[in-house]
């Protein structure tokens, strides 16, 4: 077999294999592709997956997407990535296209109400927990800055109804502007 | 046209999204429920709680699910490709600037303002699913008396465990849908 078929084989069926079992989303993911690329199959070097998960991480879109697109793209080029991506989403579509055609006769179900009626202030709960934790991380910056934009971007979409982009944008502006601050007065201080 | 919609819309989720897991579910629920009105709140609740349950990422799923009701499974292919199209440009975009200049210190800048953003836009986000799990409705009714025990109680254990033992969301959604079947029989 044409070994350059076998790594694109590889490829699409450990992005698939990942995205179809892994639950809770890419926090998860990202440790279980560093052990298949990193220590499973030496395709990529430690630090290396590292600084792959901070792009991951940094970058718009989905954490495991944006995980497989680089390591696709490192492993194998655009081709690569184009199959990493296919290997990871195709799941999704696949499970949740399946669930949706059941879902209308599923919902009217009394059995099913209850338990998606029991399992919506799970989510709540799930929510409310990653809100304290990163709120919390917030918190022991202990500065002014974050704390403002987090009070004013709340009251901001919940009273105000301000477009959430538009927020976004304003929030990444002032997050640039600030580093750049910041990195001038580091310098002036040396 | 539906589909260059639908492509449109969740391409600016995917635009967006940033900082993975939750971050997409306010914009989710702007683009589908307020500006498209392509799902109900408790539709769109419906689809939170299926992704919670499912694997893949939440706007995968959610673009997924939206798309197959708007526009069948054609929809659902047009969705997900708008959902993914800004990664696959912008994470290259961005390994190469990473690979070439070795320092990203104005994204990072951007992140860090972006961060307590983020956390507030899901904390209003979460605000209405828990409102909408209390009391049935997207907004605080008028007369607050009329609260769901059952989620309450429910919503109040599933954190407390949580927050106690550090377990993985996937158990507490299962308990919590055991509990929402005995529950709802005895009373």
């Amino acid at each position: 077999m044409n070994p350059n078929h076998n790594k694109y084989l590889t490829l699409f069926l450990s992005t698939f294999q990942l995205s179809a079992f892994t639950f809770g989303g890419g926090f998860v993911i990202v440790p279980l592709m560093r052990k298949k690329f990193v220590e499973k199959l030496g395709w990529i070097g430690e630090q290396e997956m590292l600084d792959l998960t901070a792009i991951a991480q940094s970058s718009p879109g989905a954490i495991a997407v944006n995980a497989s697109i680089l390591v696709g793209y490192r492993i194998a080029g655009i081709p690569g990535a184009l199959l990493t991506v296919l290997g990871t989403v195709l799941p999704p579509l696949i499970i949740i296209s399946v669930i949706s055609m059941f879902y209308a006769a599923f919902r009217d179900n009394t059995i099913v109400n209850m338990a998606m009626n029991g399992m919506l202030a799970g989510v709540a709960a799930v929510i409310c927990d990653v809100v304290l934790t990163l709120g919390k991380g917030i918190l022991q910056l202990r500065r002014l800055l974050p704390i403002l934009i987090l009070l004013t971007s709340f009251a901001a979409v919940r009273f105000f109804q301000v477009n959430i982009i538009l927020i976004i944008l304003v929030c990444g502006l002032l997050g640039a502007l600030d580093a750049v601050h910041r990195n001038r007065s580091e310098q002036g201080e040396r | 046209m539906i589909y260059l919609k639908l492509l449109w819309s969740f391409f600016q989720i995917g635009l967006f999204s940033i900082g993975g897991g939750y971050a997409a579910m306010p914009l989710i629920q702007n683009q589908v429920v307020d500006v498209h009105a392509w799902l109900s709140m408790s539709q769109f609740a419906d689809i939170m709680t299926i992704a919670e349950m499912t694997p893949g990422p939440i706007a995968i799923n959610s673009a997924t699910f939206v798309g197959i009701r708007v526009g069948g499974i054609p929809g659902a292919i047009v969705a997900t490709l708008g959902c993914v199209l800004p990664s696959c440009v912008i994470v290259m975009i961005l390994a190469y600037v990473y690979y070439r200049f070795k320092g990203l210190s104005i994204i990072q800048g951007v992140l860090y303002g972006l961060r307590p953003a983020v956390v507030a836009m899901i904390a209003s986000a979460g605000l209405s699913l828990l409102i909408l799990s209390f009391y049935g409705s997207r907004d605080l009714p008028a007369d607050l008396s009329g609260i769901n025990l059952i989620s309450v109680a429910i919503f109040a254990v599933g954190l407390f465990i949580l927050r106690r033992w550090k377990v993985g969301p996937i158990y507490v959604m299962m308990g919590a849908g055991i509990a929402g079947v005995i529950l709802y029989h005895i009373v």
